[in-house]
This record gives C-alpha cells, sequence and structure tokens, in this order.
C-alpha cells in the first residue's frame, strides 16, 4: 500500500520539505511505496526577499521567480492546481481542477501569507507596499520620482512576512536618500502597533538608538485605523493622525480561508504544537512556515528548518519508527542597516537575539544569501 | 477562577503566544466590536500585564478588570 503525502503550497516550506523527502524517501517513492504530491496555485515559485530592493531600483521582481518543474525533484508529482476543501476526518482533499477528491495518509500545510491591506478604509488607495511584487514596482515608481515631503513606514499589524523588513527599509531609505542629497528634504516616520519599534524586545533595543541617531521619527501605539488618501492622512485606534506625502504600509496578514473552514485555526494559521509541528485539531496534518502558529516569526529561515523537522518526522512515519526531530525554534535573519551595510540576528525558543555590530561583510553576506537561494530550495543549500 | 460579574462580548485566547501576540489578538479584536463591548483575553505571558494595561491607557479603552487564573490571566477591555 502506497502511503501519500500531500504538501499545499510551493513556496520556500513547501518546496524544501518536497526536495527533502525526495532525499530521505528516494527509494520508497522509487519502490512505489510513498508518493509524495506537491500541489502550488501558480507555476513559479517566488522568492519574496527580492521585493526589499526592487523599490531601490536594485532587484527586478523577475529576480525572485523560478519555476516549480525545474526547482523540484522529478520524483515528486508536482500538481498546479488549488486545494478548495479539506477534510481532515476523511482525510481526504479537493482540488479546484479535478473531479474527484483525493485521499492523503499525511498532509502538509505550507500556505503562507496572503495580504489583506482592505481591513484597514483607504489603504489600498493612499499606501503603498512592498510586500507584493505588483506594489514594490509601484513603489519604486513613486520612491524614484519622490524629492521632498514626508515619508511615512507603517507596519499596521502583526504577524507579517520579514519582521525585520519594515526596519530595514527605514534604514535603506534614510541611507539611500541621503547618498542621492534628499534626505534633507524629505522626512521620515516609523511607526508600530506597540509600545517600541519591533516585537522583540531584543530587536526593538537595537534598533532604536540607530533610528534616533539617523533622524527617523517614531510613533510607537500606532495602531491604523483608516487611510486618508485624498488629505494624505493616516489615523490610529490610539487617535493619532499622521499626516504623509509618502505613505509605505506592511498591510495586514492573513492566511488562507481554506484551513479556518476545515477548523485547523483561526486567521488561516493552523494551531500546532510548537516542537512537532503537528496540528492540535486533526491527525496526520503537518504545518509550517507563516503557516504554523509557532509563534516565531514569518521568516524563510523558519520554514527552512521546519521543512527539515517535518521530513524526518514523516520518514519516520512512513517507516513505522516513533518521530523524535523536533523543532526548536531556530531563526536566523539578516538584518540591512542601510545600502551596504547590514547585521545578523540568530535565535530560538530559549535564546533570545542579539544583533551583531553592523558591517559591510554582513550586508554581502546577505546578497550572497540571496544568490545562492536556489539551492536552498532546491534542498542542496 | 475567581467569579467576577462581566460578561464579554468575545474571548480571545491567546494562552501559549509568545509577546507581543496577545496585545495584538487583542486589538485585532477590538478593532472588529461595536463601541461598548467586553472582550475578554487570556493569556499566560506575564509580559501581557504592562502590555494591556499600557495599551489600553494610550488608546483610551477601559481595562475593566484581570483576572489571575492557576496559569493564566483573564483581562477584559470595554471598547470605548
Amino acid at each position: 500500500m502506497t502511503d501519500h503525502i500531500v504538501i499545499v503550497g510551493g513556496g520556500t516550506g513547501g518546496t524544501v520539505l518536497a526536495n527533502d523527502l525526495a532525499d530521505r524517501l528516494g527509494a520508497d517513492i522509487d519502490a512505489g511505496d510513498v508518493q509524495v504530491t506537491l500541489v502550488n496555485d501558480d507555476p513559479d515559485h517566488v522568492y519574496k526577499p527580492v521585493w526589499l530592493y526592487v523599490p531601490f531600483d536594485q532587484r527586478e521582481p523577475a529576480d525572485g521567480r523560478r519555476r516549480l518543474d525545474e526547482l523540484v525533484d522529478d520524483r515528486i508529482d508536482l500538481r498546479i492546481d488549488r486545494v478548495t476543501d479539506i477534510d481532515t476526518d476523511a482525510q481526504r482533499i479537493r482540488y479546484r481542477d479535478a473531479a474527484r477528491s483525493v485521499e492523503y495518509d499525511y498532509l502538509v500545510l505550507a500556505t503562507g501569507s496572503t495580504l489583506a491591506p482592505e481591513e484597514i478604509p483607504g489603504l489600498p488607495e493612499g499606501g503603498h507596499d512592498y510586500y507584493s511584487e505588483s506594489g514594490a514596482e509601484r513603489l519604486r515608481e513613486a520612491l524614484l520620482s519622490f524629492t521632498e515631503g514626508h515619508l511615512v513606514l507603517s507596519v499596521v499589524g502583526t504577524p507579517h512576512m520579514c519582521p525585520a523588513a519594515p526596519l530595514e527599509f527605514v534604514f535603506m531609505a534614510d541611507d539611500w536618500l541621503r547618498e542621492r542629497g534628499l534626505r534633507e528634504a524629505i522626512d521620515i516616520t516609523y511607526t508600530y502597533p506597540i509600545q517600541r519599534v519591533h516585537g522583540n524586545p531584543h530587536i526593538a533595543e537595537w534598533a532604536r538608538p540607530l533610528m534616533d541617531e539617523r533622524d527617523i521619527a517614531v510613533e510607537t501605539f500606532f495602531n491604523a485605523e483608516s487611510v486618508d488618501p485624498d488629505g494624505q492622512t493616516m489615523t490610529s485606534m490610539e487617535g493619532t493622525d499622521i499626516e504623509y506625502d509618502l505613505l509605505v504600509a506592511i498591510p495586514p496578514h492573513r492566511g488562507v480561508d481554506l484551513i479556518a473552514e476545515a477548523g485547523l485555526g483561526d486567521d488561516g494559521w493552523v494551531d500546532v504544537d510548537k516542537h512537532t509541528l503537528e496540528a492540535t485539531a486533526a491527525e496526520n496534518v503537518y504545518a509550517l512556515g507563516d503557516t504554523a502558529d509557532t509563534g516565531v516569526p514569518n521568516a524563510g529561515s523558519v520554514a527552512h528548518y521546519q521543512a527539515g523537522v517535518v521530513g524526518q518526522r514523516l520518514a519516520s512515519h512512513v517507516r513505522g519508527r516513533p518521530p523524535t526531530a523536533i523543532y526548536d525554534g531556530k531563526t536566523l535573519c539578516f538584518i540591512e542597516t542601510g545600502m551596504d551595510a547590514a547585521s545578523f540576528v540568530e535565535f530560538d525558543y530559549e535564546k533570545p537575539p542579539s544583533p551583531v555590530p553592523p558591517s559591510r561583510t554582513l550586508h554581502w553576506s546577505k546578497l550572497a544569501y540571496n544568490e545562492s537561494y536556489w539551492l536552498t530550495a532546491r534542498g542542496l543549500l | 477562577m475567581t467569579d467576577i460579574d462581566i460578561e464579554p462580548t468575545e474571548t480571545v485566547d491567546a494562552r501559549g503566544a509568545a509577546c507581543p501576540g496577545p496585545l495584538m489578538d487583542l486589538i485585532g479584536k477590538i478593532r472588529g466590536v461595536e463601541s461598548g463591548a467586553v472582550v475578554e483575553l487570556l493569556s499566560d505571558n506575564e509580559q501581557s500585564l504592562t502590555d494591556v494595561s499600557e495599551w489600553t491607557e494610550e488608546s483610551g479603552n477601559d481595562l475593566l478588570e484581570v483576572v489571575e487564573a492557576d496559569d493564566h490571566y483573564a483581562f477584559y477591555v470595554e471598547k470605548a
């Protein structure tokens, strides 16, 4: 009897896991004992960190796209389709483009984050973002012609993809505008929903003095309530108004409706055991990356490490052994602090982050990693 | 848990969530309810004791009560 493992989502988590399983279970797949299906509704894999550089005209969105069939091992059954229904009791899923539902033995949800700017009235019309390809391109157009006024970076909500990226954007914008001789004509304000500049207190304590040194104004306890695109004003739930000339927002994030409809968790995030990544509401269901509600950052490194854990656990299940691999919260992040300097943090559930002093070496390390990311997706790095 | 005379309109169970998850869950829920509604937040994160009181003061919402249970706190916040 063939064990059928279905992975939903071809982002970093899903793609690394598929290649990990092809490696671990290659002989079992070749023998017909295991079938691994990766389903994604886009034929391309997208590496989103590239978008941070697009507004500064340093990268193109196409630099972050590769065809999944070129990244995924041939032993994986790649299906370009959308899962429209999950029945965890019957262990069946339904595809949009198929007449019959399909049984699974193990299901892995790696459906990632989606943007929900419409949750804040006026934000889609009044704000820019660099959390989507189209948003990053529109922001590039706006930023390249922006020569004076007030640039506001507003983190509307958490969790959001790459918690370091809002800090990176204001640090890069500050440096980029200085290089172009425009910084004195442009004020920069950074807003954050809680009482500090980042969710993690250790990163907040590190970042705040850098922002003060570089004359980046900070508005904390700012939870955007609405945006007036005509008056170019943003209003918070706390009653603060900020006038802007160019608004860059980190929009509210959600998962996919499919997950809430299947009873696996609210807002599209799957409730999981944070060490085993097994869903708490269903048997034989895992979640990883942004989809898993573990409390760790929504970051590619998290998805990468979690994929290794889920791969080991699934291989153990298939072979009838007790799974022993656990995820310890490991997260690695480079943090750009300008156009040619970056810091780096490494932390886990037990050990807090301690950002290292920014350097050019770390900046180039980040760019080098971005180039070599495709080896990560292939499971080689 | 201590008996209290508050009937919450909505409950947010953020037990197990790391900071600032519980506060953000509370803010998200407050965003969607009517003025006068009471949101109950369940959190086992000690940081919530300061996070929630500071935010309610800043935002003008009313922290009606904090109840300590065996393994978590229950915060009752009335939307202004």
